[in-house]
């Protein structure tokens, strides 16, 4: 039986995990090894690390820390954040990266996403898309969320899939940082019209929200941050509260 | 005490080093055909897509080396479906050195397999310490049938191999070095071999 994913994101800057509203007010939370490492203990079934450092300080830095963060963990874990070019790609899958994540530049240079599946096979490429829900229509947004594209969700990310995406992870914008649930309603369309893993993201609060995502749509993995990283649901309780509730979770 | 890991036109072969590092084993990534003739153990790890993988292989003469083998060897994803007669991902004549014929999963289901599944039948000593139902993490697309060679399976759509071993050959459709605790054991199993 597959089991529906558990996945911790964190948010890396200049090689530390770090928490912040919008951009704003960012803390330091801690190891980004280490902390991997203990949700890995914890029953995490992924992780993705998200870099928001700034582009040319990041060259330097983020292969370190995936060739780090490789050689310490024995779970998988997909590594995003500002991979714009074939080479960029390449030195982080040199460094052992599962999976690399990418937004902004599969908007704004499509082929990028059949360059990645072609020369290393879908699996390594989870396309990540951010959007919001406005007037009727959900509409899809690069630069972490602050520019609209005038792009319909749906059909980006049919494209993302035709082109050879392996995985989609959706953000949605209205429900990220809410804390009032996934965006089930999308998802469900979303997991139903694409025949590749979709990830949910954005809206954790409660558990019962995990238990909805996956009963109400077919995303096959969900996402949260700061859920975990405040201690405010531990994942071996989720774990054990979803397996209760009949949903297949590896415990 | 060496062990061999192939290098090859495939993914995740840093990784499989680095769970080697873990346990505090010793390998080495290479291509050359007298360092994997001549290392202990050999493993032929992989992610990518089989007609250039095989194609590869051919043209540098290490097919034939891996065939020829006489110690213990691990194939893992991409290394077990090359390890198989034929793979359906684009026609591809494999190694041949496992009578099964690998296939593209036929389902409603998600393609990418993608994820942590469980392993049932487990008859080798690969699973010492093992239990059944155990979870490990699966990444493919392509799956090979159920033979007399299988020594785990797991369902997804349908039920398949996810290990075959027949003499020095093993070989396991799921990432052990992606795969946690359960993972550990399986490769420190198949180094104690």
């Amino acid at each position: 039986m597959l089991a529906k994913r558990i996945i911790p994101c964190l948010d890396i800057r200049n090689g530390r995990t770090v928490k912040g509203i919008n951009f704003e007010n960012i803390t330091d939370v801690g190891d980004p090894v280490e902390m991997g490492q203990l949700y890995s203990e914890q029953g995490a079934d992924e992780l993705v690390y998200l870099d928001i450092t700034a582009t040319h300080e990041k060259r330097k830095t983020l292969p370190q820390l995936v060739r780090r963060i490789a050689k310490n963990l024995n779970i998988p874990f997909t590594v995003g954040g500002g991979v714009s070019e074939l080479s960029d790609a390449e030195v982080l899958l040199e460094n052992g990266a599962d999976k690399l994540s990418i937004n902004s530049a599969a908007v704004t240079q499509p082929e990028i996403i059949t360059k990645l599946a072609g020369k290393y096979g879908s699996q390594f490429v989870v396309v990540a898309v951010d959007a919001r829900f406005e007037n009727g229509e959900w509409e899809v947004y690069v630069n972490g969320g602050r520019k609209p594209t005038g792009r319909e969700l749906f059909s980006w990310v049919r494209e993302a899939e035709e082109r050879g995406a392996g995985e989609i992870l959706f953000t949605s914008m209205n429900h990220d940082g809410t804390k009032n649930g996934y965006a089930v309603e999308a998802l469900k369309r979303m997991a139903a019209e694409v025949s590749i893993p979709v990830i949910a993201s954005g809206g954790a609060g409660q558990k019962i929200h995990f238990k909805e995502v996956f009963e109400k749509t077919e995303a096959e993995a969900a996402l949260a941050a700061s859920v975990f990283h405040y201690g405010e649901i531990p994942i071996p309780s989720l774990k054990k509260y979803l397996a209760g509730e009949g949903l297949p979770v590896r415990v | 005490m060496k062990t061999a890991i192939v290098k090859y036109n495939a993914g995740n072969i840093q990784s499989v080093a680095f769970a080697l590092e873990r346990l505090c084993r010793e390998g080495v990534i290479t291509d050359d055909p007298k360092q994997i003739e001549n290392a202990d153990k050999v493993i032929f790890p992989g992610v990518g897509e089989a007609s250039s993988a095989m194609r590869f292989l051919e043209e540098k003469g290490l097919d034939r080396v891996i065939k020829n083998l006489r110690q213990p060897v691990l194939g893992i994803c991409l290394g077990l479906q090359l390890m198989c007669e034929f793979s359906e991902e684009n026609h591809t004549q494999c190694l041949n050195l496992f009578p099964a014929k690998v296939k593209r999963f036929d389902t409603n289901l998600k393609i990418p397999h993608v994820g942590w599944n469980q392993v049932y039948n487990l008859r080798s000593p690969l699973f010492e310490g093992v239990e059944e139902g155990s979870f490990v993490y699966f990444v493919h697309s392509y799956f090979a049938e159920l033979n007399q060679y299988t020594i785990a399976g797991t369902e997804y759509g349908n039920r398949f191999s996810a290990a075959i071993q027949f003499n020095n050959f093993t070989a396991t459709q799921f990432h052990p070095e992606r795969s946690g605790k359960n993972g550990e054991r399986i490769l420190k199993n198949f180094l104690d071999l």
